[in-house]
């Protein structure tokens, strides 16, 4: 079983979430994660899917996804050729002076951001890839993981590969 | 007209008018009163009123199925719109044009619980080819468009609109356009010309091919391509439950049905076959039974208009995406004429040794009964059924000889589905014989039909194989299920032939054999609504068999 990152362009319509992501359901995907925002196009919304399945598996919901009337273009995008991120807010327990200054030094090494502090927590943000985000969450751990948040994962293929994807797509129907 | 306003009801007329709709099927209610009162004045539509959403549904379907054209049904929001989800499943895994239209709630009152408020939408999202509701009347028109467009072209299906009482009510505009505008649906029609010459010569090279043919010869009308291909180069031909008609069964080439209960012919030639070619099928369980062992000697060629149904089941050698008769007539030119006649002896051997049969005594046995039905019709009627061990004898014992004249419920299975489609095909075709063949568990679940039926003064002739069982479900506790017969005796059914007369039809009960024939010779004469209730032993059964995921060499009743 491979993990895969499926980019999707659909319809910006009511109900097009709704659409895609019981196609998953239906053919036994378990989406892992999911991240819906607009284009540069208006009307046309996409959606990166992460999920796990073998190649056929995966080439069949490709298929059907593109018998979805609301579906303008699928894509896998491969780890190997796309850059991928992943955005989370960690909320820790900050009791103590040291220990907040011992998370200061993670944050710097992380190159994370602190984003909202007082004498009980402190809430940090940090972008990258997942197994970026996950060492982060877990050098925090020790301190007490009050609240964690993340979105899913967005990815766009490198260099000038998707750079045409929306050429000719008619974005009013 | 266009400078003039409209409601969206009357859009909607409109909209039907010019997609030439001539008939629909449906029942009111409060959602959809603005609709059906402009279809009060409108005389160019007719409209059927059914006894049960489920039966309008599959009276348009059967409609659909009969003359080509797409099928239109009408229900009310709630239980009217839920009413019609089985008829959508029931389209949408045969892939049948249908486009249903369902009254909802005020847009206001969306999301409220309102009085017969449901999401059918969201209901019908796995069962439709896609779905609307129309939140603003100037967008009804190209929805309308659209959706017959999209239930007739590519793979067809349905689709379905929900339209909220105050978008009927609401003005606008009318405006038909001039093209459907929707560049983000565009069905593959024309194949790849480089896998049409490959196929072509894998046909040249090929010692015992096979032609496996189904549902989709029947949408894209490419029967008689399909028999030019056969008789140029001598190929045999078999063909699904859903592609039955599409080669004559009478035929010297033809091998009738393949699967679970096709003929034992068939599933060895598709055995034995060292290429099959594959014409609008999707290679479906009761097809080829244990799939690691069908067409384990071929090579495939795969035609279909549905690029997701290439390599879905079995991995195919050769995949040809795109419309069937376009591919067959481009096909059909690189072919050389050939004849395999060691292939088609062994065929010949297979014919004469295992044929089609049954035991034949005093009794009245329903293979008796289709025989007769094919006799006295020479073939020429459309012969309609309902789900089980009928369904499967009309598949056996009657030969199809032209596509669109079997009209039967293939992927979803639907018992009761017989009267209704029945309904919706001699409303297509008044002018042809309509056998609506049924069994008396299946006849019971839309029975209410009878009204529609015999109100609206059909000439339909059905026949009901009345063994007091849910005769196919009997059969399996026969056989894997040490003959246990749970809840499958329909001890307690009406005296049907009294039940049709009490409904204005007319009704007759067949107890023997001798009498068969007359009856039916009698319900031809009559031109009305017939019901003939045939008493047949309760333990026949339906063989050949292969039991579920056996390889279908592997065949019960075969000596």
């Amino acid at each position: 079983m491979m993990r895969h990152t499926i980019a999707v362009l659909v319809k910006d319509h009511p109900g097009v979430l709704a659409r895609v992501a019981s196609l998953f359901t239906r053919r036994g995907f378990n989406i892992e994660s999911l991240a819906v925002g607009h284009t540069e196009e208006k009307n046309i919304s996409r959606m990166t899917i992460v999920v796990e399945g073998d190649e056929r598996a995966l080439e069949q919901i490709t298929k059907q996804l593109n018998k979805l009337i609301d579906v303008i273009r699928v894509r896998d995008v491969s780890p190997y050729n796309s850059v991928e991120r992943e955005l989370a807010l960690i909320k820790v327990n900050t009791t103590s002076l040291p220990i907040r200054s011992e998370i200061m030094q993670i944050v710097d090494i992380f190159r994370a951001k602190v984003v909202d502090v007082d004498s009980q927590i402190m809430t940090m943000e940090t972008t990258g890839t997942e197994d970026k985000v996950n060492a982060f969450i877990e050098l925090l751990r020790p301190f007490g993981l009050k609240e964690i948040v993340r979105t899913g994962k967005i990815a766009l293929s490198r260099g000038t590969i998707l750079s045409q994807t929306l050429k000719g797509v008619d974005t009013k129907n | 007209m266009s400078d003039m306003k409209l409601t969206g009801a009357q859009i909607v007329v409109e909209c039907l008018k010019k997609e030439e709709v001539r008939v629909i099927f449906g029942i009111p209610g409060g959602a959809i009163m603005p609709l059906y009162d402009v279809l009060y004045s409108e005389t160019s539509i007719k409209h059927i009123l059914t006894r049960h959403e489920q039966g309008a549904a599959h009276a348009a379907d059967g409609y659909a199925r009969a003359t080509g054209n797409v099928g239109v049904c009408i229900a009310t929001s709630g239980p009217g719109a839920t009413n019609l989800v089985t008829g959508l499943a029931n389209a949408y895994l045969d892939s049948i044009p249908l486009v249903a239209f369902t009254g909802q709630v005020s847009t206001n009152l969306i999301g409220t619980d309102a009085f017969q408020e449901v999401d059918i939408n969201g209901i019908t999202l796995p069962i439709t080819k896609n779905n609307y509701v129309v939140r603003e009347v100037r967008d009804l028109a190209s929805i309308i468009q659209e959706a017959f467009y999209i239930a007739r072209t590519g793979r067809p299906g349905p689709v379905l609109i929900d339209l909220p009482k105050d978008v009927q009510l609401a003005q606008t505009e009318f405006k038909y356009p001039e093209k459907v505008n929707l560049n983000r649906y565009k069905p593959t029609f024309s194949g790849h010309i480089q896998q049409i010459k490959a196929a072509a010569q894998e046909i040249s090279k090929a010692k015992k091919p096979v032609i496996y043919a189904g549902g989709g010869v029947i949408s894209s009308n490419a029967s008689s391509e399909l028999r030019d291909l056969a008789f140029q180069a001598n190929i045999p031909v078999t063909t699904t439950l859903m592609g039955l008609g599409t080669f004559p069964e009478t035929h010297p080439l033809s091998l009738g049905m393949l699967g679970m209960h096709g003929t034992t012919y068939a599933n060895y030639a598709i055995s034995a076959a060292d290429l099959i070619i594959a014409l609008g099928v999707r290679f479906d369980d009761r097809v080829t039974g244990k799939l690691s062992e069908f067409g384990s000697q071929a090579k495939i060629i795969h035609i279909d208009i549905d690029p997701a149904e290439v390599g879905k089941n079995i991995l195919v050698d050769i995949p040809i995406v795109g419309d069937v008769k376009n591919i067959l007539k481009k096909l059909n030119e690189h072919v050389n004429e050939k004849r395999e006649t060691e292939w088609l002896k062994i065929i010949a051997d297979w014919k004469s040794k295992y044929p089609l049969k049954y035991k034949s005594n005093g009794e009245l046995k329903p293979q008796y009964i289709i025989e007769k039905i094919y006799e006295i019709t020479k073939g020429e009627a459309i012969i309609v059924t309902d789900v089980g061990q009928h369904q499967m004898w009309a598949a056996q014992y009657y030969q199809y000889t032209q596509p669109r004249t079997f009209i039967s419920s293939g992927g979803l299975g639907t018992m009761g589905y017989g009267l209704p489609a029945a309904i919706g095909t001699k409303i297509g075709c008044p002018d042809k014989t309509v056998i609506c063949i049924s069994g008396d568990g299946s006849f019971q679940m839309n029975i209410q039909e009878l009204a529609t039926a015999i109100n609206n003064n059909l000439a339909i002739i059905v026949v009901i194989m009345n063994n007091g069982y849910l005769g196919m479900v009997r059969q399996w506790q026969e056989l894997f299920f040490d003959r246990r017969y749970a809840a499958t005796s329909l001890a307690g059914s009406p005296d049907f032939a009294k039940l049709t007369e009490v409904y204005g039809g007319i009704g007759i009960r067949v107890t023997k054999k001798e009498d068969f024939y007359p009856a039916l010779k009698k319900a031809l004469s009559l031109n009305t609504f017939v019901l003939i209730d045939c008493l047949i032993p309760q333990e026949e059964n339906v063989l050949p068999m292969v039991a579920p995921g056996a390889a279908i060499t592997k065949m019960m009743g075969v000596d």
